[in-house]
């Protein structure tokens, strides 16, 4: 079959510096002199994407650089934007991503990029140190022995311990995409598979660390990196797990916690969102900045007529709800 | 066709105008709602990631309540559809959860059978009414007017919990709606990344640079007009849009419209029917374009 291969590519002498590059700002045409380069390509339909690639480099033009060791999914070299998608090119069946037997690949613009489709992981080693991934431990280890842990303290940590380090997740990161500081997913995983391993003896340290700005809360929610993890860690579901450790630890100063209280309160005594108390109790009631940067928006909602009616209506049968939090608690 | 009916919190409260246009197109499609007054808030994730029991005991409620019904579960809202499906994947996959789910349900008078399907009204066009179906009743085609797809994320993502791994083409259903109606979808990233609006209260300034960052590339692209089948995502691209501007430091300007805004136009609806003036961002240019007044 014939396979039609877009790749976005970087001069050599026009490329960003390794670990320089930021992730770049809208437009994502702003990224520094790429530009697409067509292949076309004989292979059967059962090929991936990476075997596109390399049969490009080794018959086409052997100045194509891409990285690739395992072809199997372990190494997690070769991480790339699939038809704008961060994906594995080597467990990326062409069939599957190829839109009229056409597909375009490249660095995600996210990324500083080395050449052509290597990525610079830089910041994706740099979030990973900032959360200490090894064990702390209280004592030394029990001379002649080694720590033992039970079965079952363990198997909640198996998702995480899947992760190959291809930085797929963080290359589709919504909160990264815009917040180059935020901790990212990867490692915030990694940082929950630390704090909730029993032989660790940092934990709290480990969540109020995690609690601050450009952590947990800076997680915009979004389940990008649940998608396209090709190794099921779901990041996403180990960074709402450190949420809760944070909140029972009693890290509660912070926007996110007020904002899932206030939440709630709403919720059980209304049994609907109020949205014109939420906003105010997320930000603190004497966050004054906050407050006031939020007026115009809320002024030019007004405007418009959107503002929620004022008397915050409550569902019929509101004892039912009551009932409910009263069963299983609120918030903590 | 009957279906139950959960609007959601923001389209009885912040986006009235979603709730007004919807009411106005229902008639017009077939579609008899059995709106669910006494269902309470999803909890929109919230609550699922601190409490998830709670959670899924609220909601529950809620898909019991359709269950009685006898008819599916419909929203309008891609967060509300995400935190239902997933709590009816969790309900359905899970039965000692569901029979601690119903023994807290006790004192409501509500027992949860966990066969309650949900569905966005996006998905019901295509899935259930039929494209073949609506087409006769567009009286007023869209022509020219380019039209960006907001998805968000809650209508897309976890994959498993929305029934994507078994109708990949659920991402591509507002195109073909856009199609229908006579006007033309535009291609951009991010059609399927976040508006930014969870992070709204707790960093603010990530949040609207993220909808500032996604107006902009659909705005590049020669978008008119943006339409999201998600309130959520409304209240950051449309009423945040002016402050979003200010982070990006440009102009945006482009209006957002709910996906039953889209339909009723096509029906041949009055923009001012469905309060296409009560947005913040002026509708007016695009209502130009296809030779309407606001
Ligand atoms: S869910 Fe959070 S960590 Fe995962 S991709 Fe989205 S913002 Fe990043
Ligand atoms: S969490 Fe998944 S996507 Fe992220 S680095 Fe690990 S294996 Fe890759
Ligand atoms: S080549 Fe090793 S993961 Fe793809």
């Amino acid at each position: 079959m014939k396979w039609t291969i877009e790749v976005g590519r970087y001069d050599r002498t026009q490329a960003p510096k390794p670990g320089t590059t930021r992730p770049y700002p809208p437009p994502y045409e702003n990224a520094p002199a790429k530009r697409y380069q067509t292949f076309e390509v004989e292979l059967d339909d059962q090929a991936m994407v990476l075997d596109a690639l390399i049969a490009i480099r080794e018959y086409q033009d052997e100045s194509l650089a891409v990285r690739c060791a395992c072809r199997s999914a372990i190494c997690g070299s070769c991480g790339m934007w699939v038809n704008g998608h961060a994906r594995l090119a080597c467990i990326s069946k062409l069939r599957d991503v190829a839109q009229d037997g056409k597909v375009t690949v490249e660095s995600p613009p996210s990324m500083p990029v080395i050449r052509d489709l290597v990525a610079d992981m830089t910041p994706f080693w740099e979030k990973n140190r900032k959360v200490k991934p090894w064990l702390e431990n209280k004592t030394p280890v029990p001379s002649g022995e080694e720590y033992r842990v039970p079965n079952d303290a363990m198997e909640n940590l198996i998702q995480e311990v899947s992760c190959i380090s291809c930085g797929l997740c963080l290359m589709d990161c919504e909160s990264y995409g815009v917040n180059p500081n935020f901790i990212g997913p990867a490692a915030l995983a990694k940082a929950y598979r630390y704090s909730a391993d029993p032989r660790d003896d940092k934990t709290t340290q480990r969540l109020g660390e995690y609690s601050k700005p450009d952590g947990v809360w800076d997680c915009t929610h979004c389940y990008e990196c649940v998608s396209v993890c090709p190794k099921g860690v779901a990041p996403l579901e180990q960074i709402l797990k450190l949420r809760r450790m944070a909140v029972e630890a009693g890290f509660t100063d912070n926007a996110g916690t007020r904002h899932a209280e206030a939440f709630a309160d709403s919720v059980r005594d209304s049994g609907r969102l109020n949205e014109l108390t939420l906003m105010p109790k997320s930000f603190g009631l004497f966050n004054i900045r906050a407050q006031l940067a939020s007026l115009p928006a809320a002024f030019n909602m007004m405007r418009a007529g959107k503002l929620p009616p004022i008397i915050h209506h409550k569902i019929p049968h509101l004892e039912r709800i009551k009932t409910i939090f009263k069963r299983l608690g609120g918030i903590k | 066709m009957k279906v139950a009916f959960w609007p959601g919190c923001v389209s009885k409260g912040a986006c009235p105008e979603l709730y007004v246009s919807m009411q106005k197109i229902a008639p017009t499609l077939g579609l008899e709602l059995a709106e669910l007054y006494e269902a309470p808030c999803t909890g929109a994730g919230v609550l699922t990631e601190q409490n998830p029991e709670l959670a899924y005991s609220l909601n529950a409620l809620t898909l019991a309540m359709a269950e009685r019904e006898g008819a599916a579960l419909m929203t309008i809202c891609s967060t509300c559809q995400g935190v239902l499906s997933g709590a009816q994947y969790k309900l359905s996959h899970d039965e000692e959860l569901l029979q601690r789910v119903n023994g807290t349900l006790l004192e409501s008078g509500f027992q949860y059978g966990a066969t309650t399907e949900v569905k966005h009204l996006l998905w019901m066009l295509v899935e259930d009414i039929g494209l073949e179906r609506i087409r006769p009743l567009v009286k007023r085609k869209l022509t020219g007017l380019a039209v960006a797809p907001f998805y968000g994320c809650y209508i897309l993502r976890p994959e498993e919990h929305l029934g994507l791994r078994e109708r990949p083409e659920r991402s591509t259903y507002l195109e073909q709606i856009i199609e229908l109606v006579g006007a033309t979808p535009v291609e951009y990233h991010g059609k399927s990344k976040c508006c930014g609006f969870p992070m709204l209260t707790f960093n603010r300034d990530t949040s609207l640079k993220m909808a500032g960052k996604h107006l902009l590339e659909a705005k590049n692209k020669g978008a008119d007009v943006l339409v999201t089948p998600c309130p959520l995502c409304h209240l950051n691209l449309d009423g945040q849009q002016p402050d979003a501007e200010g982070v990006v430091k440009e102009q945006i300007g482009t209006p957002i419209f709910h996906l039953p805004q889209l339909l009723g136009l096509a029906f041949g609806f009055e923009p001012e029917e469905l309060r296409l003036n009560r947005h913040v961002v002026s509708t007016k240019l695009a209502l130009d374009k296809v030779e309407l007044k606001v």
